[in-house]
């Protein structure tokens, strides 16, 4: 055990799949090289640094700086996959997934199904996300949603450097395509992680807080600030359950409608835009199968429904926050018996 | 008022030097008349400790060893019982509240001590309190060690002479396991914990999962640490496999405590032993580790996240499936060292939580006679965490035979 940041722990069950199975490469725009670097040198290690050092233990064969054409080099890790390794392939931000998508949607996620279970496609596309970068609207969203939404691929959203090791050692090793989501604002957030490798079941929720009261489900990055509520909101005498799902495909539905039973309350925290996003999905979920355990109407905090905003000011307010999150709570338990909102 | 020099004047806890194991405090101490209640150090690693609940009242008389609060740590919640005797005063911090170990949390005096000198003693305990540094460079962490072939990664602790005290978990645990126990143990003893092959940051590879496969790695483990003696201090599958080597290599055992030891009747809850090995998911797991303890409160979420955090490591469950097999079968445990227990020539103790849910504490019965057996009230398999100051009075007694 040490202390890793999320850049690192990515980094090192990369590293540790590479020395476990010849068969993964990691292929991507700038992976190694980068602007003004001579292509076998490890300038860049990505553009914010992650696969730093592969290249030079694991050399140019299996570490492949692509050109910037995302729609042939998803392609040719899509058909890699198929025909026997296990890629790793990098679309540095999900924003650019429109040139690549009909390789993601059409062929990737359908080939076991179409092939009638004779073909496997252990690929994995890591891909960076989420607002708080100052990136603009073109490199700032989160379309997690989208993935989730096409049968065939398993979507991931670690929430913090524990979560991601496990998770993206256990997407590698997944024979079915999965789309891996980093949040860029995350990458130096540090915690404890083991040396040795490990994996997280996908579809197993992490609840990361148990209360009586109210069940927060939050995706990714929108975990710690559903944690920092919850703590919060303790010390006010309200007490709340956090749910990470960890990936929203598969959807641990169990564990969701498990917990909302037990508290009566919903609070769903995403980052991504309100409509057909995960916030809107979970509270379907718990509408249709929940209904009888609800003693308040559920309440979604989202961004809005509106490209992120390239001012600094707007994107601040932008993303959902802890005290938007302690608020929605507040309202949820102000609805029923239970304690008042202040 | 009692404060001398630059110390407010206190009564030392249980897991201080001059503490004398929760037993009657000096008569000299008695007199003190007021007694401050500090944040005990559990655990060498504990920096900090968060008051989660008062159980007695300002105005109310506490006696030695009452259970006043409960304290909890990332590690572990526990009750704590008063190191002192007297009426408590003050409830210096409050419930919830998160403070470093020695800080004041309540004041105890005689009924009769004025307000205003109860006022004086935490203002000036407050003033010349410093807390530790944290993570200072002596900050005890666990290490990775290299003994006959295998990574073990071990914590130790304590002065390097005196008999050495070699802690060996149970099924599925660690070396944290023992987290009360080593602290107070290291005041005058070299003590080693270490993780068993199969479990936590040692290797995952096992030649097989047999007491006696363990019992040779734990041999060479002290081999390669020159333990030519060492008091071993097993926790059930830990246990038999100190009992084993006791038997197998008597020169090595300087005394032998057993805390609800595998392998001294047939019965075990396969029920526990399948659910730890199949549950992935904390809300499932729970319920299969409150199996452990009398009461179900003491098992912390983090706990609980810790022991999945183990689970997930590659190799892990297949070390635990191939211990699992080698030992148990459904309800029945497959070592049985009852026959042999009487050969074992070292001083040799057995300690029991009289409500056991996973090993019954009736195996400890028609024992040799010279084997001394306590069972404990209130407490269940992990006697040694529910019941720390009592077993680790125990194992220092023995070591004094």
């Amino acid at each position: 055990m040490s202390k890793k940041s999320y850049r690192q722990a990515i980094n090192e069950a990369l590293r540790q799949e590479m020395e476990r199975d010849e068969r993964v490469i990691i292929m991507g725009e700038d992976i190694s090289g980068g602007t003004g670097a001579a292509g076998d040198q490890d300038a860049w290690g990505g553009p914010l640094g992650v696969t730093k050092g592969l290249r030079p233990q694991f050399g140019p064969d299996r570490v492949l700086d692509t050109h910037l054409a995302e729609i042939s080099f998803v392609g040719a890790a899509a058909g890699a996959a198929l025909t026997g390794l296990r890629p790793v392939v990098e679309l540095m931000f999900v924003d650019f997934m429109g040139v690549c998508f009909d390789q993601i949607l059409n062929q990737t996620a359908k080939f076991r199904y179409m092939f009638g279970g004779k073909a496997v496609t252990p690929l994995v596309i890591r891909t960076m996300y989420g607002a708080g970068f100052r990136a603009a609207s073109q490199h700032s969203q989160c379309l997690y949603p989208v993935f989730t939404h096409i049968p065939g691929l398993k979507v991931a959203l670690p929430s913090n450097a524990y979560e991601a090791k496990g998770l993206l050692i256990q997407a590698i090793r997944d024979d079915d395509p999965v789309i891996f989501f980093e949040h860029k604002a995350m990458y130096d957030d540090e915690m404890e992680v083991p040396d040795e490798p490990y994996s997280i079941p996908f579809g197993e929720a992490n609840v990361t807080r148990e209360g009586d009261d109210v069940t927060i489900v939050a995706f990714g990055r929108m975990v710690n600030l559903a944690n920092q509520a919850a703590d919060s909101l303790a010390k006010q005498g309200v007490s709340c359950t956090v749910v990470d799902p960890r990936t929203t495909s598969p959807l641990d539905t169990e564990t969701i409608l498990e917990t909302v039973e037990e508290t009566g309350r919903l609070v769903v925290v995403d980052e991504a835009h309100p409509r057909c996003g995960m916030a809107s999905d979970i509270a379907g979920l718990v509408a249709e199968n929940a209904f009888d355990a609800l003693e308040a109407p559920i309440k979604l905090v989202t961004a809005p429904h509106v490209p992120v905003p390239f001012s600094p000011a707007l994107e601040d307010i932008y993303i959902p926050s802890v005290a938007k999150i302690e608020a929605a709570v507040r309202a949820a338990m102000s609805h029923g018996s239970k304690v008042a909102a202040e | 008022m009692t404060i001398e020099g630059h110390q407010p004047r206190r009564v030392p806890n249980w897991w201080e030097d001059d503490a004398g194991d929760g037993g009657p405090v000096e008569e000299e101490e008695r007199m003190a008349t007021i007694r401050p209640i500090t944040m005990p150090k559990w655990g060498l690693a504990m920096e900090e400790g968060m008051l989660a609940r008062w159980t007695v009242d300002v105005g109310e008389t506490v006696a030695l060893g009452q259970e006043i609060m409960d304290i909890e740590t990332t590690k572990i919640a526990n009750v704590f019982e008063s190191p002192v005797t007297g009426v408590l005063r003050r409830r210096v911090v409050g419930e919830g509240d998160t403070v470093p170990v020695g800080a004041l949390l309540g004041v105890v005096s005689e009924p009769d001590v004025p307000e205003v000198e109860v006022d004086d003693f935490v203002r000036q305990f407050l003033e010349q309190f410093k807390p530790a540094e944290q993570g200072g460079a002596t900050a005890v962490v666990p290490e990775t060690v290299e003994a006959g072939g295998r990574r073990i990664r071990r914590l130790k602790a304590g002065p390097d002479t005196g008999v050495p005290v070699l802690f060996l978990h149970g099924f599925g645990a660690d070396l944290s396991s023992w987290t009360l126990n080593q602290a107070a143990l290291a005041e005058e003893h070299p003590v080693h914990a270490i993780d068993l092959p199969g479990h936590g940051g040692s290797t995952k590879e096992l030649s097989d999962g047999s007491v006696e496969a363990l019992a040779a790695a734990v041999l060479d483990y002290m081999d390669a640490e020159g333990l030519d003696t060492a008091h071993l201090v097993g926790h059930s599958l830990g246990a038999a496999i100190a009992a084993t080597i006791a038997l197998d290599a008597p020169a090595r055992v300087a005394g032998l405590t057993l805390v609800a030891p595998a392998g001294l009747g047939e019965e075990i809850a396969g029920d526990f032993i399948d659910g730890f090995i199949s549950q992935s998911r904390a809300r499932k797991l729970r319920p299969y580790l409150e199996m452990l303890v009398a009461n179900p409160d003491l098992v912390t979420a983090e706990m609980v996240e810790e022991v999945l955090k183990f689970k997930r490591l590659d190799g892990a469950m297949a070390a635990l499936q191939a211990i699992a097999e080698a030992n148990f079968a459904g309800d029945t445990q497959r070592v049985s060292l009852r026959q042999r227990l009487g050969d074992i020539q070292a001083p040799v103790q057995i300690v029991w939580g009289e409500s056991d849910r996973v090993l019954p504490a009736r195996h400890a019965e028609a024992l040799p006679p010279h084997i001394q057996v306590t069972t404990i009230a209130n407490a269940g398999h992990i006697v040694h965490m529910e019941k720390a100051p009592e077993v680790n009075a125990l194992i220092r007694r023995l070591g004094e035979t």
